[in-house]
Protein backbone atom coordinates (compact mmCIF):
# COMPACT_ATOMS: atom_id res chain seq x y z
CA UNK A 1 0.00 0.00 0.00
CA UNK A 2 1.96 3.19 -1.20
CA UNK A 3 1.59 6.73 0.21
CA UNK A 4 -0.60 7.95 -2.03
CA UNK A 5 -3.13 5.36 -1.14
CA UNK A 6 -3.23 6.60 2.66
CA UNK A 7 -4.23 9.75 1.31
CA UNK A 8 -6.91 8.47 -0.50
CA UNK A 9 -8.40 6.34 2.41
CA UNK A 10 -7.14 9.16 5.29
CA UNK A 11 -7.49 12.35 3.71
CA UNK A 12 -10.60 13.30 4.28
CA UNK A 13 -11.20 11.00 7.16
CA UNK A 14 -11.68 14.13 9.62
CA UNK A 15 -15.22 15.03 7.48
CA UNK A 16 -16.19 11.99 7.15
CA UNK A 17 -15.16 10.66 3.37
CA UNK A 18 -13.05 7.79 2.68
CA UNK A 19 -12.30 5.22 5.51
CA UNK A 20 -14.27 4.62 8.12
CA UNK A 21 -12.02 3.00 10.51
CA UNK A 22 -9.19 4.41 11.98
CA UNK A 23 -5.93 2.51 11.62
CA UNK A 24 -5.50 -0.48 14.65
CA UNK A 25 -2.19 -1.57 13.82
CA UNK A 26 1.05 -0.83 11.49
CA UNK A 27 1.25 2.47 12.30
CA UNK A 28 3.20 4.17 9.30
CA UNK A 29 4.87 7.61 9.42
CA UNK A 30 2.72 8.44 6.27
CA UNK A 31 -0.44 7.10 8.30
CA UNK A 32 0.49 9.65 11.27
CA UNK A 33 1.11 12.26 8.51
CA UNK A 34 -1.88 11.82 6.76
CA UNK A 35 -4.51 11.69 9.53
CA UNK A 36 -2.75 14.60 11.02
CA UNK A 37 -3.18 16.69 8.67
CA UNK A 38 -6.53 15.74 7.78
CA UNK A 39 -7.27 16.47 11.18
CA UNK A 40 -5.64 20.34 10.07
CA UNK A 41 -8.90 20.87 8.26
CA UNK A 42 -10.65 21.80 11.14
CA UNK A 43 -8.01 23.80 13.10
CA UNK A 44 -8.15 25.89 9.89
CA UNK A 45 -12.11 26.02 9.29
CA UNK A 46 -11.93 27.00 13.32
CA UNK A 47 -9.80 29.86 13.38
CA UNK A 48 -10.70 31.34 9.80
CA UNK A 49 -14.51 30.91 10.35
CA UNK A 50 -13.90 32.18 14.47
CA UNK A 51 -11.19 35.49 12.87
CA UNK A 52 -13.53 36.77 10.32
CA UNK A 53 -16.68 36.57 12.01
CA UNK A 54 -14.79 37.81 15.31
CA UNK A 55 -12.69 40.33 13.78
CA UNK A 56 -16.57 42.70 13.20
CA UNK A 57 -18.14 42.03 16.97
CA UNK A 58 -14.76 43.13 17.86
CA UNK A 59 -14.44 46.44 15.90
CA UNK A 60 -18.19 46.39 18.04
CA UNK A 61 -16.89 45.82 21.05
CA UNK A 62 -13.46 48.51 20.38
CA UNK A 63 -16.16 51.02 19.82
CA UNK A 64 -18.46 50.19 22.13
CA UNK A 65 -15.71 50.21 25.46
CA UNK A 66 -14.48 53.80 24.14
CA UNK A 67 -18.06 55.11 24.07
CA UNK A 68 -18.81 58.02 26.21
CA UNK A 69 -22.45 56.10 26.71
CA UNK A 70 -22.44 54.17 29.88
CA UNK A 71 -24.66 51.34 28.82
CA UNK A 72 -22.56 49.87 25.67
CA UNK A 73 -19.52 50.61 27.43
CA UNK A 74 -20.49 48.44 30.50
CA UNK A 75 -21.15 45.64 28.15
CA UNK A 76 -18.51 45.57 26.18
CA UNK A 77 -16.15 45.49 29.42
CA UNK A 78 -17.99 42.82 31.14
CA UNK A 79 -18.13 41.34 27.54
CA UNK A 80 -14.18 41.29 27.64
CA UNK A 81 -13.14 40.86 31.12
CA UNK A 82 -15.69 37.51 30.86
CA UNK A 83 -13.63 36.04 27.88
CA UNK A 84 -10.27 37.07 28.70
CA UNK A 85 -10.59 36.17 32.74
CA UNK A 86 -11.60 32.73 32.93
CA UNK A 87 -9.65 29.53 30.58
CA UNK A 88 -10.85 28.63 27.18
CA UNK A 89 -10.93 25.60 28.29
CA UNK A 90 -13.35 26.02 31.28
CA UNK A 91 -15.17 28.12 28.73
CA UNK A 92 -15.63 25.37 26.10
CA UNK A 93 -16.56 22.99 28.91
CA UNK A 94 -19.07 25.50 29.97
CA UNK A 95 -20.72 26.20 26.94
CA UNK A 96 -21.30 22.58 25.72
CA UNK A 97 -22.69 21.81 29.12
CA UNK A 98 -25.28 24.73 28.52
CA UNK A 99 -25.99 23.62 25.16
CA UNK A 100 -26.76 20.06 26.22
CA UNK A 101 -29.17 21.75 28.84
CA UNK A 102 -30.80 23.81 26.28
CA UNK A 103 -31.23 20.91 24.18
CA UNK A 104 -33.82 19.64 26.35
CA UNK A 105 -35.59 23.02 26.62
CA UNK A 106 -35.54 23.62 22.45
CA UNK A 107 -34.44 21.21 19.34
CA UNK A 108 -33.45 24.83 17.95
CA UNK A 109 -30.28 23.70 20.47
CA UNK A 110 -29.43 20.48 19.20
CA UNK A 111 -26.37 21.50 16.49
CA UNK A 112 -24.95 23.47 19.07
CA UNK A 113 -24.43 20.67 20.89
CA UNK A 114 -21.51 19.26 18.40
CA UNK A 115 -18.27 20.81 17.68
CA UNK A 116 -18.50 22.32 14.68
CA UNK A 117 -20.94 25.05 15.68
CA UNK A 118 -20.83 25.34 19.13
CA UNK A 119 -16.75 25.38 19.64
CA UNK A 120 -17.28 27.93 17.01
CA UNK A 121 -19.28 29.76 19.28
CA UNK A 122 -17.11 30.09 21.66
CA UNK A 123 -13.91 30.25 19.90
CA UNK A 124 -15.83 33.60 18.15
CA UNK A 125 -16.60 34.96 21.43
CA UNK A 126 -13.11 34.67 22.61
CA UNK A 127 -11.28 35.83 19.71
CA UNK A 128 -13.54 38.69 19.59
CA UNK A 129 -13.13 39.54 23.33
CA UNK A 130 -9.47 39.52 22.99
CA UNK A 131 -9.20 41.46 19.57
CA UNK A 132 -11.31 43.75 20.86
CA UNK A 133 -9.33 45.10 23.64
CA UNK A 134 -6.71 44.85 21.34
CA UNK A 135 -9.12 47.55 18.82
CA UNK A 136 -9.72 49.51 22.12
CA UNK A 137 -6.19 49.93 22.81
CA UNK A 138 -5.22 51.37 19.26
CA UNK A 139 -8.41 53.34 18.98
CA UNK A 140 -7.50 54.88 22.02
CA UNK A 141 -3.91 55.99 20.23
CA UNK A 142 -5.49 56.98 17.32
CA UNK A 143 -3.17 60.21 16.59
CA UNK A 144 -5.41 63.22 17.45
CA UNK A 145 -4.44 65.40 15.06
CA UNK A 146 -5.89 62.74 12.06
CA UNK A 147 -9.32 63.23 13.58
CA UNK A 148 -9.21 66.79 14.04
CA UNK A 149 -8.12 66.88 10.24
CA UNK A 150 -10.99 65.00 9.73
CA UNK A 151 -13.21 67.48 11.50
CA UNK A 152 -11.80 70.27 9.72
CA UNK A 153 -12.36 68.01 6.70
CA UNK A 154 -15.80 68.15 7.55
CA UNK A 155 -16.08 64.33 8.09
CA UNK A 156 -18.65 62.99 10.99
CA UNK A 157 -20.13 60.25 11.94
CA UNK A 158 -19.87 57.19 9.94
CA UNK A 159 -17.79 58.50 7.23
CA UNK A 160 -15.56 59.87 9.88
CA UNK A 161 -15.29 56.35 11.61
CA UNK A 162 -15.23 54.52 7.99
CA UNK A 163 -12.41 56.70 6.16
CA UNK A 164 -10.48 58.15 9.31
CA UNK A 165 -10.44 56.23 12.22
CA UNK A 166 -10.97 52.83 11.36
CA UNK A 167 -8.36 52.37 8.99
CA UNK A 168 -5.92 54.11 11.30
CA UNK A 169 -6.93 51.91 14.55
CA UNK A 170 -6.26 48.50 12.30
CA UNK A 171 -2.93 49.90 11.60
CA UNK A 172 -1.75 50.89 14.80
CA UNK A 173 -3.32 47.57 16.33
CA UNK A 174 -2.41 45.16 13.26
CA UNK A 175 1.00 43.93 14.41
CA UNK A 176 -1.00 42.45 18.46
CA UNK A 177 -3.40 41.46 15.82
CA UNK A 178 -1.62 39.22 13.87
CA UNK A 179 -0.60 37.28 17.11
CA UNK A 180 -3.81 37.18 17.95
CA UNK A 181 -4.60 35.00 14.94
CA UNK A 182 -1.65 32.98 15.51
CA UNK A 183 -2.91 32.27 19.09
CA UNK A 184 -6.35 31.57 17.84
CA UNK A 185 -5.40 28.78 15.69
CA UNK A 186 -3.82 27.33 18.33
CA UNK A 187 -6.44 27.20 20.95
CA UNK A 188 -8.46 25.45 18.26
CA UNK A 189 -6.72 22.40 19.25
CA UNK A 190 -8.74 22.63 22.80
CA UNK A 191 -11.64 21.90 21.39
CA UNK A 192 -12.12 18.29 21.30
CA UNK A 193 -10.09 18.06 24.87
CA UNK A 194 -12.65 19.80 25.85
CA UNK A 195 -16.47 18.90 26.91
CA UNK A 196 -17.05 18.52 22.88
CA UNK A 197 -16.61 15.11 21.65
CA UNK A 198 -15.47 13.65 18.29
CA UNK A 199 -18.28 12.48 16.54
CA UNK A 200 -17.69 9.27 14.73
CA UNK A 201 -13.43 9.90 15.74
CA UNK A 202 -13.79 13.08 13.21
CA UNK A 203 -11.31 14.75 15.39
CA UNK A 204 -8.97 17.64 14.68
CA UNK A 205 -5.23 17.54 14.19
CA UNK A 206 -4.52 17.35 18.00
CA UNK A 207 -6.95 14.72 18.29
CA UNK A 208 -5.36 12.32 15.71
CA UNK A 209 -1.71 13.05 16.86
CA UNK A 210 -2.74 11.94 20.63
CA UNK A 211 -4.58 9.17 19.15
CA UNK A 212 -1.38 7.73 17.39
CA UNK A 213 0.57 8.66 20.91
CA UNK A 214 -1.45 6.44 23.06
CA UNK A 215 -2.00 3.69 20.51
CA UNK A 216 1.90 3.54 20.08
CA UNK A 217 2.89 4.64 23.20
CA UNK A 218 5.61 6.98 21.89
CA UNK A 219 5.32 10.95 21.68
CA UNK A 220 8.08 11.25 19.51
CA UNK A 221 7.04 10.73 15.91
CA UNK A 222 2.92 12.19 16.11
CA UNK A 223 3.45 15.34 18.14
CA UNK A 224 6.70 16.70 16.26
CA UNK A 225 4.57 15.83 12.59
CA UNK A 226 1.70 18.14 14.76
CA UNK A 227 4.28 20.47 15.39
CA UNK A 228 5.24 20.51 12.06
CA UNK A 229 2.14 21.38 10.52
CA UNK A 230 1.49 24.45 13.09
CA UNK A 231 4.54 26.06 12.23
CA UNK A 232 3.78 25.95 8.82
CA UNK A 233 0.90 27.62 9.48
CA UNK A 234 2.06 29.93 11.78
CA UNK A 235 4.61 31.09 9.07
CA UNK A 236 1.78 31.12 6.29
CA UNK A 237 -0.63 33.41 9.40
CA UNK A 238 2.77 35.79 9.61
CA UNK A 239 3.46 35.79 5.87
CA UNK A 240 -0.74 36.67 4.78
CA UNK A 241 -0.87 39.50 8.06
CA UNK A 242 2.11 40.89 7.09
CA UNK A 243 0.97 41.58 3.35
CA UNK A 244 -2.33 43.15 4.87
CA UNK A 245 0.31 44.83 7.07
CA UNK A 246 2.35 46.39 4.04
CA UNK A 247 -0.97 47.63 2.60
CA UNK A 248 -2.06 49.10 5.33
CA UNK A 249 1.11 51.40 6.02
CA UNK A 250 1.62 51.83 2.06
CA UNK A 251 0.82 55.89 2.68
CA UNK A 252 3.58 56.24 5.31
CA UNK A 253 7.16 56.97 5.06
CA UNK A 254 9.22 53.88 5.10
CA UNK A 255 10.47 54.68 8.43
CA UNK A 256 7.18 55.49 9.97
CA UNK A 257 6.03 51.67 9.42
CA UNK A 258 5.05 49.46 11.80
CA UNK A 259 6.47 45.69 11.67
CA UNK A 260 4.60 42.89 12.94
CA UNK A 261 7.07 41.24 15.42
CA UNK A 262 5.96 37.91 17.40
CA UNK A 263 5.39 37.99 20.98
CA UNK A 264 4.63 34.66 22.37
CA UNK A 265 3.53 36.39 25.87
CA UNK A 266 -0.19 36.33 24.85
CA UNK A 267 -2.07 33.29 25.63
CA UNK A 268 -5.86 32.05 26.51
CA UNK B 1 -21.70 15.88 58.05
CA UNK B 2 -24.98 16.75 60.04
CA UNK B 3 -26.57 14.74 62.32
CA UNK B 4 -30.22 14.78 59.97
CA UNK B 5 -28.47 14.30 56.99
CA UNK B 6 -29.52 10.22 57.48
CA UNK B 7 -32.42 10.27 55.42
CA UNK B 8 -31.92 12.88 52.33
CA UNK B 9 -35.64 12.46 50.96
CA UNK B 10 -37.22 14.09 53.85
CA UNK B 11 -34.75 16.90 54.11
CA UNK B 12 -36.43 20.50 52.88
CA UNK B 13 -34.10 22.10 50.17
CA UNK B 14 -31.71 24.69 52.43
CA UNK B 15 -31.15 21.33 54.75
CA UNK B 16 -30.42 18.95 51.76
CA UNK B 17 -28.53 21.62 49.96
CA UNK B 18 -26.31 21.97 53.09
CA UNK B 19 -26.33 17.98 53.43
CA UNK B 20 -25.08 17.91 49.67
CA UNK B 21 -22.48 20.45 50.23
CA UNK B 22 -20.71 18.82 52.50
CA UNK B 23 -20.39 15.13 51.59
CA UNK B 24 -17.48 13.49 51.31
CA UNK B 25 -17.06 13.66 47.52
CA UNK B 26 -17.53 17.47 47.63
CA UNK B 27 -14.84 18.06 50.24
CA UNK B 28 -12.60 16.27 47.69
CA UNK B 29 -13.67 18.54 45.08
CA UNK B 30 -12.98 21.13 47.53
CA UNK B 31 -9.22 19.54 48.30
CA UNK B 32 -8.69 19.97 44.01
CA UNK B 33 -8.74 23.92 44.61
CA UNK B 34 -5.93 23.47 46.98
CA UNK B 35 -4.18 21.01 44.12
CA UNK B 36 -4.28 23.65 41.50
CA UNK B 37 -3.18 26.62 44.73
CA UNK B 38 -0.78 23.72 45.15
CA UNK B 39 0.30 24.08 41.05
CA UNK B 40 0.70 27.42 40.75
CA UNK B 41 2.57 27.81 44.22
CA UNK B 42 5.39 25.19 42.78
CA UNK B 43 5.32 26.08 39.28
CA UNK B 44 5.57 29.88 39.50
CA UNK B 45 9.29 30.04 41.35
CA UNK B 46 10.41 26.69 39.35
CA UNK B 47 9.10 28.07 35.86
CA UNK B 48 11.04 31.70 36.70
CA UNK B 49 14.07 29.94 37.60
CA UNK B 50 14.35 27.43 34.27
CA UNK B 51 13.30 31.06 32.68
CA UNK B 52 16.37 32.79 33.88
CA UNK B 53 18.50 29.62 33.46
CA UNK B 54 17.08 29.87 29.55
CA UNK B 55 17.25 33.60 29.47
CA UNK B 56 21.01 34.06 31.19
CA UNK B 57 21.98 31.10 28.63
CA UNK B 58 20.38 32.62 25.82
CA UNK B 59 23.24 36.00 26.54
CA UNK B 60 26.18 33.32 27.05
CA UNK B 61 29.00 34.31 25.41
CA UNK B 62 29.87 30.42 24.82
CA UNK B 63 28.15 30.11 21.43
CA UNK B 64 26.69 26.82 21.91
CA UNK B 65 25.55 27.57 25.06
CA UNK B 66 23.91 30.77 23.84
CA UNK B 67 22.06 28.50 20.92
CA UNK B 68 20.54 26.26 23.73
CA UNK B 69 18.70 28.96 25.38
CA UNK B 70 17.93 30.62 22.61
CA UNK B 71 16.58 27.11 21.09
CA UNK B 72 14.78 27.16 24.66
CA UNK B 73 13.34 30.72 23.66
CA UNK B 74 12.12 29.72 20.33
CA UNK B 75 10.48 26.06 21.65
CA UNK B 76 6.91 27.75 22.33
CA UNK B 77 6.93 29.82 19.07
CA UNK B 78 4.70 28.57 16.46
CA UNK B 79 4.03 25.52 18.39
CA UNK B 80 0.26 24.93 20.13
CA UNK B 81 1.58 25.03 24.27
CA UNK B 82 -1.14 22.03 25.15
CA UNK B 83 1.11 19.59 22.56
CA UNK B 84 4.36 20.49 24.58
CA UNK B 85 2.03 19.48 27.71
CA UNK B 86 0.74 16.30 26.04
CA UNK B 87 4.22 15.20 24.90
CA UNK B 88 5.98 16.04 28.14
CA UNK B 89 4.27 13.99 30.11
CA UNK B 90 5.02 10.68 28.12
CA UNK B 91 8.68 11.78 26.75
CA UNK B 92 9.88 12.78 30.41
CA UNK B 93 7.99 9.57 31.91
CA UNK B 94 9.94 7.01 29.25
CA UNK B 95 12.86 9.37 29.54
CA UNK B 96 13.13 8.81 33.87
CA UNK B 97 12.27 5.22 33.36
CA UNK B 98 14.66 4.71 30.77
CA UNK B 99 17.52 6.10 32.76
CA UNK B 100 16.78 4.12 35.69
CA UNK B 101 16.63 1.30 33.70
CA UNK B 102 19.83 1.28 32.28
CA UNK B 103 21.28 2.07 35.54
CA UNK B 104 19.62 -0.99 37.68
CA UNK B 105 19.00 -3.32 35.27
CA UNK B 106 22.27 -3.27 33.04
CA UNK B 107 21.91 -6.87 32.01
CA UNK B 108 19.00 -6.62 30.33
CA UNK B 109 18.63 -7.86 26.63
CA UNK B 110 15.70 -7.16 25.05
CA UNK B 111 14.77 -3.42 23.46
CA UNK B 112 12.90 -1.55 25.21
CA UNK B 113 10.47 -0.41 22.43
CA UNK B 114 9.03 -3.76 21.35
CA UNK B 115 6.36 -2.60 18.37
CA UNK B 116 3.92 -0.46 20.46
CA UNK B 117 5.24 -1.02 23.76
CA UNK B 118 7.96 0.26 26.40
CA UNK B 119 9.22 -2.30 28.27
CA UNK B 120 11.44 -1.77 31.36
CA UNK B 121 12.33 -4.13 34.11
CA UNK B 122 10.47 -3.93 36.75
CA UNK B 123 13.12 -2.49 39.04
CA UNK B 124 13.13 0.68 36.86
CA UNK B 125 9.44 1.42 36.91
CA UNK B 126 8.33 4.68 38.40
CA UNK B 127 6.84 4.54 40.55
CA UNK B 128 7.32 0.51 41.57
CA UNK B 129 4.10 -1.13 41.19
CA UNK B 130 4.37 -2.02 44.51
CA UNK B 131 4.22 1.54 45.85
CA UNK B 132 1.38 2.79 47.50
CA UNK B 133 -1.53 4.74 45.64
CA UNK B 134 -0.67 8.39 46.89
CA UNK B 135 2.98 7.66 45.19
CA UNK B 136 1.68 7.20 42.19
CA UNK B 137 -0.90 10.17 42.66
CA UNK B 138 2.62 12.40 43.69
CA UNK B 139 4.32 10.80 40.49
CA UNK B 140 1.38 11.92 38.40
CA UNK B 141 1.43 15.70 40.33
CA UNK B 142 5.11 15.87 40.07
CA UNK B 143 4.87 15.24 36.30
CA UNK B 144 2.70 18.24 35.70
CA UNK B 145 4.28 20.62 37.39
CA UNK B 146 7.92 19.53 35.91
CA UNK B 147 5.67 19.81 32.44
CA UNK B 148 4.48 23.05 32.99
CA UNK B 149 7.07 24.60 34.64
CA UNK B 150 9.42 23.57 31.36
CA UNK B 151 6.78 25.64 29.05
CA UNK B 152 6.22 28.51 30.90
CA UNK B 153 9.75 28.54 31.51
CA UNK B 154 10.42 28.86 28.14
CA UNK B 155 7.41 31.91 28.06
CA UNK B 156 9.16 33.32 31.26
CA UNK B 157 12.95 32.97 29.83
CA UNK B 158 11.24 35.21 26.53
CA UNK B 159 10.21 37.66 28.95
CA UNK B 160 13.46 38.00 30.99
CA UNK B 161 15.14 37.80 28.18
CA UNK B 162 13.64 41.00 26.98
CA UNK B 163 13.88 42.94 30.25
CA UNK B 164 17.61 42.19 29.94
CA UNK B 165 18.62 43.63 26.79
CA UNK B 166 16.17 46.64 28.17
CA UNK B 167 18.13 47.59 30.65
CA UNK B 168 19.74 50.79 28.98
CA UNK B 169 23.43 49.98 27.43
CA UNK B 170 25.01 53.11 29.37
CA UNK B 171 24.74 51.27 32.99
CA UNK B 172 26.32 47.88 31.69
CA UNK B 173 28.99 50.46 29.95
CA UNK B 174 29.40 52.39 33.13
CA UNK B 175 30.27 49.08 34.98
CA UNK B 176 32.78 48.07 32.94
CA UNK B 177 34.71 51.25 32.32
CA UNK B 178 34.37 51.23 36.71
CA UNK B 179 36.40 47.75 36.32
CA UNK B 180 33.86 45.25 37.13
CA UNK B 181 33.77 41.89 35.46
CA UNK B 182 31.50 40.67 33.18
CA UNK B 183 30.14 38.40 35.71
CA UNK B 184 30.06 41.24 38.25
CA UNK B 185 27.91 43.60 35.98
CA UNK B 186 25.77 40.51 35.23
CA UNK B 187 24.84 40.42 38.92
CA UNK B 188 25.02 43.63 40.44
CA UNK B 189 24.03 46.05 37.64
CA UNK B 190 22.20 43.84 35.09
CA UNK B 191 20.10 41.85 37.27
CA UNK B 192 18.60 44.10 39.67
CA UNK B 193 17.30 47.15 36.71
CA UNK B 194 15.92 43.55 34.44
CA UNK B 195 12.70 43.45 37.12
CA UNK B 196 10.80 46.51 36.42
CA UNK B 197 11.35 46.02 32.70
CA UNK B 198 10.27 42.68 32.73
CA UNK B 199 7.15 43.28 35.32
CA UNK B 200 4.34 43.47 32.55
CA UNK B 201 5.36 40.13 31.00
CA UNK B 202 5.57 38.29 34.09
CA UNK B 203 2.14 39.49 35.30
CA UNK B 204 1.08 38.68 31.81
CA UNK B 205 2.46 35.25 32.13
CA UNK B 206 0.92 34.91 35.71
CA UNK B 207 -2.38 35.62 33.95
CA UNK B 208 -1.77 32.95 31.05
CA UNK B 209 -0.42 30.28 33.93
CA UNK B 210 -3.37 30.93 35.87
CA UNK B 211 -5.31 30.37 33.13
CA UNK B 212 -3.58 27.42 31.79
CA UNK B 213 -4.15 25.29 35.27
CA UNK B 214 -7.61 23.52 33.58
CA UNK B 215 -5.01 21.72 31.76
CA UNK B 216 -4.25 19.48 34.25
CA UNK B 217 -7.17 17.74 33.56
CA UNK B 218 -5.52 16.74 30.07
CA UNK B 219 -2.25 15.22 32.62
CA UNK B 220 -4.09 12.46 34.48
CA UNK B 221 -4.45 15.10 37.88
CA UNK B 222 -7.48 14.67 39.42
CA UNK B 223 -8.02 18.80 39.61
CA UNK B 224 -11.35 20.94 39.64
CA UNK B 225 -12.26 19.64 36.25
CA UNK B 226 -12.22 16.28 36.80
CA UNK B 227 -13.91 16.70 40.14
CA UNK B 228 -16.72 18.94 38.54
CA UNK B 229 -17.86 16.49 35.68
CA UNK B 230 -17.80 13.85 38.09
CA UNK B 231 -19.86 15.31 40.13
CA UNK B 232 -22.15 17.47 37.89
CA UNK B 233 -22.88 14.13 35.95
CA UNK B 234 -26.70 12.92 36.11
CA UNK B 235 -26.52 10.93 39.62
CA UNK B 236 -29.22 8.21 40.26
CA UNK B 237 -30.19 7.17 43.75
CA UNK B 238 -28.04 3.66 43.30
CA UNK B 239 -24.88 5.58 43.49
CA UNK B 240 -25.24 8.29 45.53
CA UNK B 241 -28.15 9.57 47.95
CA UNK B 242 -28.25 12.71 46.72
CA UNK B 243 -29.84 11.79 43.53
CA UNK B 244 -29.79 14.80 40.86
CA UNK B 245 -30.40 15.59 36.98
CA UNK B 246 -27.25 16.83 35.28
CA UNK B 247 -25.64 19.86 37.18
CA UNK B 248 -22.36 20.27 35.62
CA UNK B 249 -23.30 23.37 33.87
CA UNK B 250 -23.72 24.99 37.23
CA UNK B 251 -20.33 23.07 38.18
CA UNK B 252 -18.63 24.29 35.52
CA UNK B 253 -20.37 28.26 36.13
CA UNK B 254 -18.79 27.92 39.78
CA UNK B 255 -15.20 27.59 38.31
CA UNK B 256 -16.01 30.25 35.21
CA UNK B 257 -16.47 32.33 38.39
CA UNK B 258 -13.67 31.20 40.37
CA UNK B 259 -11.60 32.00 37.51
CA UNK B 260 -12.84 35.68 36.95
CA UNK B 261 -12.69 36.37 40.88
CA UNK B 262 -8.76 34.93 40.94
CA UNK B 263 -8.21 36.83 37.66
CA UNK B 264 -9.48 39.51 39.10
CA UNK B 265 -7.51 39.71 42.35
CA UNK B 266 -4.16 39.33 41.01
CA UNK B 267 -4.81 42.15 38.52
CA UNK B 268 -5.44 44.55 41.29
CA UNK B 269 -2.33 42.83 43.63
CA UNK B 270 -0.01 43.24 40.29
CA UNK B 271 -0.86 46.80 39.88
CA UNK B 272 -0.09 47.60 43.71
CA UNK B 273 3.64 45.77 42.77
CA UNK B 274 3.61 47.37 39.41
CA UNK B 275 3.22 50.75 41.18
CA UNK B 276 5.73 49.89 44.31
CA UNK B 277 8.47 49.00 41.53
CA UNK B 278 8.33 52.18 39.12
CA UNK B 279 8.92 54.25 42.38
CA UNK B 280 12.29 56.53 41.56
CA UNK B 281 12.94 54.39 38.41
CA UNK B 282 14.15 56.56 35.68
CA UNK B 283 10.70 55.38 33.50
CA UNK B 284 7.63 57.56 32.20
CA UNK B 285 5.94 55.24 35.12
CA UNK B 286 8.54 56.51 38.08
CA UNK B 287 8.18 60.72 36.77
CA UNK B 288 4.83 60.62 36.40
CA UNK B 289 4.33 59.10 40.25
CA UNK B 290 6.84 61.64 41.24
CA UNK B 291 5.02 64.48 40.07
CA UNK B 292 2.25 63.52 41.05
CA UNK B 293 3.81 63.12 44.77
Amino acid sequence: MSCWDVVADYGLRSLGIGERLLPRDDFTLCKQAVLIGSGMIWNVYFGIVALVSGFFLATALAVGKASPRWLPRKLSEWFIFLFRGSPLFIQFFFAYFLFLSLKSVSPIFAPFSSAWLGALVVLFFNTAAYSGEIFYGALLSVPKGDVEAADAYGFSGWPRFRRIVWPTMLRLAWPAYTNEAIFLFHATTLVFFSGFPAWQQRGDALYYANYFADKTFNPFVAYPILAGYFIVLTLLIIWLFGAINRRLNRHLPQARRSKVRYRPNLLR
Amino acid sequence: MFSFCTDPSVLSTPAWFACYFTTGKLMLFYASFGTVLLLLAITAPVALGFGFAGAAAARARFAPLSWLGKLYIAMVRGVPDIVFFLFFVIALDQGFEYLRHKVKCPDWTDPIRQGSDFIVCDAAKLPLSTAPQIWHEVYGFSLAVLTFSIVFGAFAANVLYGAMRAVPHAQLETAEAYGMTHRQTFWRVLIPQMWVYALPGLSNLWMVLIKATPLLFLLGVEDIVYWARELGGAKTARFSDYPHADWRVWYFLGLLVFYLLFTRVSEIALAKLMTRLTHGQATVGGEAQRKAA
